[in-house]
């Protein structure tokens, strides 16, 4: 009877570790096959001529040199403003803020306004950047709206990262005589810096695929110049693609293919950078 | 051991209570804490040791709802005052905890300086004498000097908390509050860290909680019993272990309960 039932919950194990394989192996094929779908129409157009050419009406000459650009700007732009403002307001939320009813209810705000679809934010900032502000199509706007979207993200990502350091190391620094801004800014936030970092380039990186939000605000599609301060017009990667992939000529979806490859690297790149960074700073850690 | 009976005041406490919210965890405490003497404070757990300690150097209010009544003077000056900053007050007092606890961002030499460097008053033509210094008062120069750059967390746990308490005399505090500083320790870095204590207060006034009475009546000149919050007996460490007032505190120290 007792060897019975033994078997039986081992069975019962093995089926379980089965379908967690399964469900583990099908989005991991499925991904394959779309890589492998993109990498083959796309592979063959990638050259230097594809990255450094501007927009043109016909497909064998069309680059995607503007949408890099406008890219690159809008990242750096978008890092710049909400690294600050997001590590800022986590800061205060985590280390000055009152435990209390309000303090939850900013806490359960933050965590839903990262469930807002993106559409949403593009639509504040076609409202508040674009119009209010005057901003216009710009790259400013355009990283304001980003800024929008990724600060719930940089907070909730900074604030675990704050709140997992040690009580005792806050106590050992306050014992020394330190005030709570020098415990914060010399123990705290250098012991926080993987976390954070990790956090944002994650969600900066998910801003830099973003399209909705800037269709919305209104990038342009066809741009034959470089941006030259934050002011300027702009477009971006992910707005160049939704062009390209809207044409019915054949050509142009492969030239769509060949800017998802290159935005799928930009993207595997910032992921690197987050994961080094990390590990350089838990080795410190240790 | 002959005790100087002439060792100045250092803490004067008078009818401290100290609440965690409305959890009412010290009870009229009355204590007199003397110069170069160390002072251990014994008693069960859950007594109100930590708080106690905690009190001396203001830390206890860090604590959400943590309540303070009464007065502890530190060489004549009420700490508890309104115009006292208790971040200057934490200078004089160094805190030395439970569980060693090196900053692990740092090397072994910023940890020494740690305290100097949090607090903006680092002198960098100074910076090794002092490293070299506090080490050597922490006795553990000799076993550093050549892996000053090396992170602290990568010492034994002994040898970390005598980084930890190097760290505190590097602030050049006058008291040292030493809660349970040996219960993580073998034996053998606990009778390192006893001697330490030994030659450390000649120069400082010493507070340590234990939960040994061997190391209790080992290193210190005074001993108080705390009881549920309340300080049943104070007095020189030699009579309480030896011929004990109240019947709780005999009843303690020969492990009838606690
Ligand atoms: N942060 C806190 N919040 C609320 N109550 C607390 C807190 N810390 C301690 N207490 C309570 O205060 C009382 C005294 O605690 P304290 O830490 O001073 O005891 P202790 O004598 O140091 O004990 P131990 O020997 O276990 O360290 C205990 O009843 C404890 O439950
Ligand atoms: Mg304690």
């Amino acid at each position: 009877m007792k060897r019975h039932v033994r078997k039986w919950s081992r069975r019962k194990e093995t089926l379980f570790i089965g379908l967690c394989i399964v469900s583990l192996a099908v989005p991991l094929c499925l991904l394959f096959a779309m890589l492998i779908d993109v990498a083959l129409d796309g592979i063959s157009r990638i050259d230097w001529q594809f990255l450094t050419s501007y927009p043109s009406r016909r497909a064998s000459s069309a680059g995607i040199l503007p949408g890099l650009v406008g890219s690159a700007f809008l990242i750096v732009l978008t890092a710049v403003i909400s690294l600050p403002m997001g590590v800022g307001a986590a800061i205060y939320l985590e280390e000055y803020g009152e435990r209390g009813r309000l303090a939850n209810l900013i806490e359960v705000n933050i965590a839903n306004l990262a469930g807002v679809p993106s559409v949403i934010y593009g639509l504040l900032g076609l409202e508040i950047f674009v119009r209010f502000a005057g901003l216009d199509r710009s790259l400013l706007a355009g990283a304001l709206t980003l800024s929008l979207l990724v600060l719930p993200v940089v907070i909730m990502a900074t604030r675990e990262a704050l709140r997992v350091v040690p009580k005792t190391l806050r106590e050992a620094a306050l014992a020394l005589g330190a005030t709570r801004w020098q415990m914060v800014w010399r123990v705290v936030l250098p012991m926080a810096v993987p976390g954070i970092m990790t956090g944002a380039i994650l969600s900066i990186s998910r801003a830099l695929g973003e399209t909705a939000p800037l269709v919305v605000i209104g990038a342009l599609t066809y741009v034959s110049f470089l941006p030259q301060d934050p002011m300027s017009a702009f477009t971006a990667l992910p707005i160049q693609i939704f062009n390209w992939v809207s044409r019915p000529q054949a050509a142009f979806l492969e030239n769509a293919a060949a800017a998802i490859l290159v935005l799928l690297v930009v993207l595997l790149l910032a992921n690197v950078v987050a994961i080094v960074i990390r590990n350089r700073y838990q080795k410190r850690i240790g | 051991m002959l005790k100087n009976p002439e060792n100045s005041p250092r803490f004067v406490v008078t009818q401290l209570n100290a609440w965690f919210s409305a959890h009412h965890v010290l009870r009229s405490v009355d204590m007199l804490i003397r110069d170069r003497e160390v002072t251990a404070i014994i008693g069960p757990s859950g007594c109100g040791k930590s708080t106690f300690i905690r009190c001396l150097n203001r830390m206890h209010e860090l604590v959400p709802g943590a309540k303070v009544a009464g007065s502890i003077q530190l060489d004549g000056e009420d700490i508890y005052q309104s115009d006292v900053d208790p971040v200057l007050l934490r200078r004089h007092v160094g805190m030395v905890f439970q569980k060693p606890n090196p900053f692990p961002t740092m090397t072994i030499r910023e940890n020494v300086l740690s305290g100097l460097r949090l607090t903006g008053r680092l002198d960098r033509s100074t910076a090794n004498s002092v490293v070299e210094s506090a080490l050597r008062r922490a006795a553990l120069w000799d076993e550093v000097k050549d892996t000053l750059d090396k992170p602290g967390g990568s010492l034994s746990g002994g040898q970390q908390q005598r980084l930890c308490i190097a760290r505190t005399l590097a602030v050049d505090p006058s008291v040292i509050l030493m809660d349970e500083p040996c219960s993580a320790l073998d034996p053998v870095a606990t009778a390192r860290i006893e001697d330490l204590l030994h030659t450390l207060k000649a120069s400082y006034s010493i507070v340590i909680v234990t939960h040994s009475m061997q190391q209790a009546s080992r290193v210190s000149d005074r001993t108080g019993f705390f009881l549920s919050g309340e300080l049943i007996e104070f007095g020189d460490t030699d009579r309480i272990f030896t011929a004990p007032t109240d019947r709780r505190t005999e009843d303690y120290i020969t492990g009838k309960f606690g």
